[in-house]
Parts: C-alpha cells; sequence; structure tokens
C-alpha cells in the first residue's frame, strides 16, 4: 500500500523534478566512465610509460572521485530535504487520516530507494555506453593503437559506482526520518496555506551589508591577485573564508541594494512589469541566498579548473616542440666529494666521463650520430644567496621555502657554446670580467633580476665579475617540457682556467646528443637499450639521468591529458550539481508563485508580458552566481597563474573560449529547462 | 442614460452531449453607467460563471455581451487583453494582492502595465489613495496590513485606471463585520463620488443591500430583480431582499 503510493509519487514529482533525475542520471553516469578508465587500458596497445600515465590519471581520478562523490552526496541530500519540505501538507493529509510518522517514512523510504534504483540503472547503462567513447578518445590522446576492441564493463567501477551512491541514499534516508520526526501536524497544514513568510529586509541595511561584503572581497582580490607572493597556506585558508563569507554577504544583501538603487529611477521601475520582476527576484534570492552561494562557488571553482587546466595543457604542448632540441641529454656527478657516503665502485664511477658511463651501460658511442659533453663547475663560495647580494635578505624574509645555500652550476662560455649550437639556441660572447645567468623558471629569473639589474657584482676565487646583462637569459641545458631551469652562471673560460683545483671544483658532466637514426622506430630501438639498462647498473653511478626527446613527449603528454580528464570530471560534475540546485530552487519558486503569475493576468497583463517577466526574472537569478563566479575568476586565475608559473601560460584565450562554451552549452541547457518548466507550472491550472 | 454593460441573451452549457450542464440559460440584463448593480444567487446558481463570462476569463456558449458597446466575446487574444485591462478593473473575494510588493507598487501596476509614465503613476496613485484613505499604509506590504486596508488597496488597484466597469467577487467574502462595512461605504463612495459602475457578486444580504439593483440568479437564470427606490433606506431595501432570499429558499438562509 504504502510501496503503491511511493510510485505514485514518482510518477507525479517525475514531471516536476525532472531535472533532478535527470542530473543524478548524469551524475551516476559520468562517475562510472570515469571511475572505468582502468578497465579500458587492457584494450588498449599502450607503451610502456603510457601504461604508466594512464595508472597515474586511474590514481589520481580514484582521489578526486572522492571530492566528487560528496559534491554530488550534497547535492542529493540538499535537494532532497528540500523536495521534501515541499511536500509538508501532503504529509499533513497522511497524518490526519491517520498514518503515523513511521508510515511516512516508509513512503519516503519507498521513493528513494526507488529514486535510488531508477537513477542508478539509467546511470550505469548511459555511463557503459559512454564510456565505450571514452576509450577511444583515451586512446588518441595516447597515441595508442585500438588492438582488438572488446565491448568492456568494469566491475570494479560498477561497485564503486554502486556503493558510492547506496551510501549517498542511505544518509538521505537518515536525514528524511529526522525531518520527518521533527513535524507537528499543525505545521504541516500551515505549511500548505500559507507560503514562506516574507522576510522584507531593512534596505538601509542591505546597503550597508552590500558596501560591506564589497570591502571584504576587495580585500582578498587584491590580496590574490596583486601579492600572491605573501600568500602562505594560513593565510590562503583566511582569504578562502573571507572569499565564502563576503559571497555570502554578496547574496545576502544583493536583492535589497539592488531595488534600493533601481526604486530611485522610478522610470524604470514602474516600466511595464519591472517592479514586480524586481520584487520577485529579491524575494527568491532572500530564500536562497545560502544555496546561491554554494552555487557560486561551485561555478567559480568550475571556472578556474577549466580555465587553468586548459591552458596548462596548450602550453605543455606548444612548450614540447622547443624544449626538446635533441634527442638525449644526460648527466653524472663528477668527483664526488670526500664526505659523502659512497662505496667503491661509485667513486671509480665518479671519475668516468658520461660517454664512458654510458660505453659500460651498453650504449655504444655509434649511436650517437653527434655529440657535446661539457663540464659544470661549483664553489661553496658562490651559493644562490651570494648571488642575490644585497637583496639575499630580503628575499630570504618573502619566500621562507626557498633554498638560498645552494651552490651555482658555473659553466664556462665556450662549452655552453657548443651545446647552444647543437641546440640551435642563442650562444654568447663574454669579456674579461663579465659574466651571465641563464633562467627560463619565471618567478626565480625575476628573483635574479632585481640583483643583475643592480649590477651585483660576483667573485670567483680571485676574479671578480660583472653582469653582462641587466637580466636572466633565455637557456637551458638539461631538457625538459616546461621552463624549470632555475639558473646557470657562465663565465669566461679563463676564469675556469685559472680557479680550477683551487676555488672552483668539477661538480658534473654534461652531455647533450643526436641518435645515429633517421625515424622514429629508429630511435625508439636505440632508446631501448638505455630503457633496458637496469636500475641497479644505474645507482653505480651517482646522479646518473638521462632525459630524451621521446620520454619528455610521453610523460608530457600524459600529463596533459591526465589534467585535461581530471578539469573535465571535476569541472562537469561541479558544474551540473551547481546548476541542478539552481534550476530546483527556481523551480519550486516558481510553483510557489503561481498564483502570483495568475494575479498578474487578472489584472490585465497579457501572456507575452507575464513569460517576458518570467524569462527576465530567471534570466537574472541564473546571471547572477555566474556574475559573482566570473568576478572571482578573474582575480582567482591570477593567482593560479602564478602558482602554475612553471608552466609557462601563454596564451589563456583559447581556454577561456572553452569554458565559456562548455559553461554556455551545460548551464545555458539547465536555464532553458528551468524556463520552460517554469512556463509550464505557471500555465497548467 | 448610456449604457455601459449589455448582456443579450447569454448561455453557457458545461460537459459533453450526453451529460450536460446548463450553467446561464437566456440571460439578459443592462447595466447603466453609475450604477451600482448587486448580482446574488446560492452556490452553484451561476453567478460567478456570469461574472467570468463578463470578465471574458470563460467563454460563452452562446448570446453577447457588451461593454461600452463593444461585443467582448468577439474579441480575441491582444484585443482581448487590451480589453481586459483598459476597460474592466476586478476586486476579488481574497485580495489578490501580490505580497512581495508594497500597496503603492500594487496600485501601480495596474498603471505599468497599461504602459503609463512613472510620473502619471504617482499621481494616480497618490490621488486614489488619498480618496481611499489608504494613504499612509502606501509603503506597507500585504502582511503587514489589515484585511479592510487590504481591500481597500484591492479596490484602489481596480479603480486607478478609470475603468468602464468594476467586478467584484466576494468582495466581503474575506472580511469581518466591521471591515465589511468600511469597504461597502467605500464602494458607496467610489460609486457616487467617483461614479464609477460597479458589478458585484455576493450571496450575503447585507452586501447586497449597499447595491442600487439586485438581480437574483437562481439555477441559471434570472429569477427577479429588485431596485432600491430614491428615498429608501438600506434598512428597507435589506428586508425586502431577504423576503426574495426566503422565496429563493435554499442554502441563502444561512445568511439570517
Amino acid at each position: 500500500m504504502l510501496f503503491k503510493l511511493s510510485v505514485k509519487n514518482m510518477k507525479k514529482s517525475m514531471k516536476d523534478y525532472a531535472i533532478y533525475f535527470l542530473t543524478l542520471i548524469l551524475g551516476v553516469a559520468i562517475f562510472y566512465v570515469f571511475n572505468a578508465l582502468d578497465g579500458q587500458k587492457a584494450m588498449l596497445g599502450l607503451s610502456q610509460s603510457g601504461y604508466q600515465m594512464v595508472d597515474l590519471m586511474v590514481q589520481m581520478i580514484s582521489l578526486v572521485s572522492g571530492l566528487v562523490a560528496f559534491i554530488l552526496g550534497f547535492l542529493i541530500v540538499y535537494a532532497n530535504n528540500f523536495l521534501i519540505k515541499r511536500r509538508k501538507k501532503e504529509f499533513g493529509v497522511y497524518m490526519m487520516l491517520g498514518m503515523g510518522k513511521g508510515g511516512i517514512s516508509g513512503i519516503l523510504f519507498g521513493e528513494t530507494i526507488l529514486i535510488g534504483i531508477l537513477s542508478l540503472g539509467v546511470g550505469l547503462l548511459l555511463g557503459v555506453f559512454a564510456s565505450q567513447f571514452m576509450s577511444i578518445l583515451v586512446a588518441k590522446l595516447f597515441e595508442a593503437d585500438v588492438t582488438a576492441y572488446t565491448f568492456t564493463i568494469s566491475a570494479a567501477a560498477v561497485q564503486k559506482t554502486i556503493l558510492n551512491f547506496c551510501i549517498m541514499y542511505v544518509i538521505v534516508l537518515v536525514f528524511n526520518a529526522f525531518s520527518i520526526s521533527r513535524y507537528k501536524l499543525i505545521d504541516l497544514f500551515q505549511a500548505g496555506q500559507k507560503g514562506e513568510k516574507q522576510t522584507m529586509k531593512n534596505t538601509g541595511l542591505a546597503v550597508v551589508v552590500f558596501l560591506l561584503a564589497a570591502g571584504i572581497l576587495g580585500y582578498a582580490y587584491y590580496q590574490v591577485a596583486y601579492r600572491p607572493e605573501t600568500v602562505t597556506m594560513e593565510r590562503a585558508a583566511l582569504l578562502i573564508a573571507m572569499g565564502c563569507v563576503g559571497t555570502f554577504l554578496v547574496f545576502w544583501s544583493l536583492s535589497g541594494f539592488l531595488l534600493k538603487l533601481l526604486q530611485r529611477f522610478k522610470g524604470v521601475y514602474h516600466r511595464n512589469l519591472n517592479a514586480f520582476v524586481l520584487r520577485q527576484l529579491s524575494s527568491n534570492i532572500n530564500t536562497a541566498v545560502f544555496s546561491m552561494t554554494v552555487i557560486c562557488l561551485l561555478l567559480f571553482a568550475t571556472i578556474c579548473a577549466f580555465c587553468s587546466g586548459m591552458s596548462m595543457n596548450n602550453s605543455l604542448r606548444n612548450a614540447l616542440r622547443e624544449m626538446t632540441p635533441a634527442d638525449i641529454c644526460v648527466q653524472k656527478l663528477m668527483s664526488l666529494s670526500a664526505e659523502g657516503d659512497f662505496s667503491e665502485a661509485q667513486r671509480e664511477n665518479g671519475e668516468k666521463t658520461v660517454l664512458e658511463a654510458l660505453a659500460d651501460m651498453g650504449f655504444a658511442e655509434e649511436n650517437l650520430r653527434e655529440y657535446v659533453e661539457i663540464s659544470i663547475y661549483s664553489t661553496k663560495e658562490l651559493t644562490f644567496g651570494a648571488m642575490l647580494g644585497a637583496y639575499e635578505e630580503q628575499l630570504r624574509a618573502q619566500f621562507p621555502f626557498v633554498n638560498m645555500n645552494t651552490t651555482e652550476d658555473i659553466v664556462g662560455v665556450s662549452e655552453y657554446n657548443k651545446v647552444a649550437a647543437l641546440y640551435g639556441t642563442e650562444t654568447y660572447t663574454l669579456a674579461e670580467d663579465e659574466y651571465l645567468i641563464l633562467c627560463d623558471f619565471s618567478s626565480m629569473a625575476n628573483m635574479r633580476n632585481l640583483a643583475l639589474s643592480g649590477g651585483e657584482q660576483i667573485t670567483i676565487g680571485a676574479h671578480t665579475l660583472k653582469p653582462r646583462f641587466a637580466e636572466c637569459q633565455e637557456g637551458y641545458l638539461v631538457m625538459s617540457a616546461s621552463h624549470i631551469n632555475a639558473g646557470i652562471v657562465v663565465v669566461p673560460d679563463a676564469v675556469i682556467e685559472a680557479e680550477l683545483g683551487g676555488t672552483l671544483s668539477l661538480a658534473e658532466h654534461f652531455l647533450a646528443g643526436n641518435y645515429a637514426a633517421e625515424t622514429k622506430e629508429e630511435k625508439q630501438t636505440i632508446e631501448n637499450i638505455l630503457l633496458a639498462v637496469p636500475k641497479e647498473t644505474a645507482k653505480e653511478y651517482v646522479g646518473f639521468d638521462a632525459e630524451t626527446k621521446i620520454s619528455i613527449y610521453e610523460s608530457a603528454t600524459g600529463l596533459a591529458v591526465i589534467i585535461t580528464f581530471v578539469v573535465l570530471y571535476l569541472g562537469i560534475i561541479f558544474l551540473i550539481s551547481g546548476a541542478a540546485l539552481l534550476a530546483l530552487k527556481a523551480l519550486s519558486e516558481s510553483t510557489d508563485s503561481k498564483a502570483r503569475y495568475e494575479i498578474l493576468q487578472k489584472v490585465g497583463a497579457d501572456e507575452k508580458m507575464v513569460h517576458r517577466a518570467l524569462l527576465e526574472q530567471l534570466l537574472i537569478f541564473f546571471l547572477l552566481p555566474l556574475l559573482v563566479a566570473v568576478v572571482h575568476s578573474l582575480f582567482g586565475m591570477r593567482f593560479v597563474r602564478f602558482i602554475l608559473s612553471v608552466f609557462n601560460q601563454g596564451d589563456m584565450l583559447a581556454s577561456v573560449g572553452v569554458t565559456a562554451a562548455i559553461l554556455l552549452v551545460i548551464y545555458g541547457g539547465y536555464f532553458f529547462a528551468t524556463y520552460y518548466g517554469s512556463r509550464r507550472i505557471i500555465e497548467e491550472k | 442614460m448610456h449604457t455601459v454593460l449589455q448582456v443579450d441573451n447569454v448561455e453557457k452549457y458545461y460537459g459533453s452531449k450526453g451529460n450536460l450542464t446548463k450553467a446561464l440559460e437566456e440571460v439578459s440584463f443592462r447595466v447603466d453607467k453609475g450604477e451600482f448593480v448587486g448580482i446574488m444567487g446560492a452556490s452553484g446558481s451561476g453567478k460567478t460563471t456570469l461574472l467570468n463570462c463578463i470578465s471574458t476569463i470563460d467563454r460563452v456558449t452562446g448570446g453577447h455581451i457588451f461593454v461600452n458597446g463593444t461585443d467582448v466575446t468577439e474579441l480575441k487574444g491582444n484585443a482581448l487583453n487590451r480589453f481586459r485591462r483598459e476597460e474592466l478593473g476586478f476586486i476579488f473575494q481574497d485580495f489578490n494582492l501580490l505580497d512581495t510588493m508594497t500597496a503603492y507598487e500594487n496600485i501601480a501596476l495596474a498603471l505599468s502595465i497599461q504602459g503609463k509614465k512613472s510620473r502619471e503613476i504617482e499621481k494616480r496613485v497618490n490621488a486614489i489613495a488619498g480618496q481611499l484613505g489608504i494613504a499612509e499604509v502606501l509603503q506597507k506590504y500585504p502582511y503587514q496590513m489589515s484585511g479592510g486596508q487590504k481591500q481597500r488597496v484591492a479596490s484602489a488597484r481596480a479603480v486607478v485606471t478609470d475603468p468602464m466597469l468594476v467586478l467584484a467577487d466576494e468582495p466581503t467574502g474575506a472580511l469581518d463585520s466591521k471591515a465589511a462595512r468600511l469597504l461597502l461605504e467605500n464602494f458607496t463612495y467610489l460609486n457616487d463620488q467617483l461614479s464609477a459602475t460597479i458589478l458585484m457578486v455576493t450571496h450575503d444580504a447585507f452586501t447586497a443591500s449597499y447595491a442600487s439593483r439586485i438581480i437574483f440568479i437562481k439555477d441559471g437564470r434570472i429569477f427577479t430583480e429588485l431596485r432600491r427606490g430614491e428615498e429608501e433606506s438600506r434598512r428597507s431595501f435589506f428586508n425586502k431582499i431577504i423576503d426574495v432570499v426566503s422565496l429563493l429558499g435554499g442554502e441563502l438562509n444561512d445568511v439570517v
């Protein structure tokens, strides 16, 4: 009997809350698709490093899934709680007819189980099909061949999805039982008679609060966007809290503030149904301050995630071409210090050149068509801190995490030029008393430039050198997917000759070269010799580290793909959760306002006017959180860029464009669904 | 005398061929400018259906209704909307004020829907508020007002557009007796001083006694008509109404 009621209620509310069900189904499907990636790799002919990358991605996604489950759980509990509140009158009737609270809980239990089974079933089905496309996409992105296409269902992902969502539904059940137990019959009845009590805010107070909120946000914006280097962990937490509180206060006061503002323009305020739209809007916002804040923050997170994720992806791909001019580069520590805890074999190998070490490992010189091997020197006198001169103390206080005591890598100019010639990068000439710094890691370069522009002189033994340029030069020795050369000091050859054995000591050898091969396959064959070297063998050569064009490419594309996937996953979940919350809120407001729209028509407004009023009101209701989120993002992105400055984010415009398109489609879709749903609600008799 | 409303042989049927309900049959009457006409009848007699047909909320099955010479049964779409907002004013039993807006904004709404300029809106709202004695509640919200004040605000909204005809559906239904009396005196004021033409539907004899003419409806047909004499007191008119009501029989007894 109770179950019959549940089924009937479901059918009835299906129409009204289609958006909620759809979001649940989407949530389940997306959850499955991303968690099923693990099962997809079996069918892909991935390379070794490709495999590692997929594994890393699966790990990342299962980490992120925890957060996603939390967000979806919040959406479900919140939406459910809110749907229950709207049915108080119905529950009142049940109780009036003699049903106990247990009975009502029973009905809700049945409904939740039904919704759960339905959304899980349909969502999983959708997810299984969607994940087939996903595997093709993964294969394409990792440049793998789909060796044997098989229709795969990941049992682990199905299990995980079901488990996660079951937990969410159980939480919902507990919440429901709790809220039902608190209801009193009289409240249930009165809830049906009168809508929510209008809480008209004192507009004067609203203006004050709005200005306060603007002040709080302004301060947080300034700190985050223009003084990002001062933001420590604790301060970040404080600033985030300020952002949340500020956002909340903005929405709390916004409608009052807007009303006050627009009422001053009587011509606009009293034109057509404007007064009605504004009043309606302000009553909607006033009852939804908390959800609007949550939605706004979700949108903010979505925008930041999309924008930064995509621009990182772009910059990674762009950087690759210019950052890998040679097939291979290898470095190795030389003349190990006496204090270190090294084995006999390691000390012996410490005297060998890179080429000799490679030969030991079975990689013959013939494999290299051309190569350059150079020496890197260091001295205890010349640390990073010493290079900064007078700025050392100031920067030390400002960046407590940067180690100022590391010794600098010193290279003779002619040796560097040999590598630069091989790479095809710029070569330099230095006078007898000059030095220059190569550095492309922008935050390090910024610090170094302070000293360089001040003409900071450095001393190596008996030589005093002045800077050749007022800022760091582009250039690097070790190839990498991004600009992470923290600094190399280039000095005249004569300085090295004179000071070697005295102040200067040999620290490392560095080799850069190209394989004696033309095609990709041949290059891979040569590279496989290196890949086959056992880890134990490599350990005998302290500081031995090889970077190859192929490995950099693979890990960089892999990294780019992982970032894209994680960002898409999080962003879409954030977006649909936020939009669904907003849509639910708006739809229920439309149900509450049905009588008001009827009055409008009785007073003489025609259908067109009423529709326009509804459209305007919903449009503003949807745009407000988006607008605030966009403003947040404008400043937030500056901070994200600062943190991710490793990935020289050149072109943000493309990522912003893609982000806007995704937002427009998903958010816009929810908006239109809400508009047509609301229209149906206010039109039905 | 100028005829504001002419109801001509109006019929209204509900349902299908097999199961036909005749809500109105051969209803004909006229209302002249400046009249205050009451329509009385038991529940189910068809009085509200009649009002709905006049106000163009519902469509007639047969016959014609002329308001100020226009046949409203022929109007469609935008013309109908324009007619409704420019020629008619409505006063409802449950006030139908927008709870989100102040009294001023509620009254102004009727004018802004007509596209009036804000300067004119301000002038007219203040004028009508002064006349109806609600100037001091203009900035209040409906939930801050008494029932009588709400009903007067609703009346103000109905007449602020200078409609040809004001239609009132059980205007005192939701009021206590004191507020009801105040409201009806306001109606008399609207009728006498602002020469508004009022058509009021009620089942309450006391309320009806404020009208100058009463049309009784029974089972969808006009039963009889009572006209108040020039010098006749409201008390004696009330007694005559009660007599007709007892003749009509049925549920109207609950009034006395």
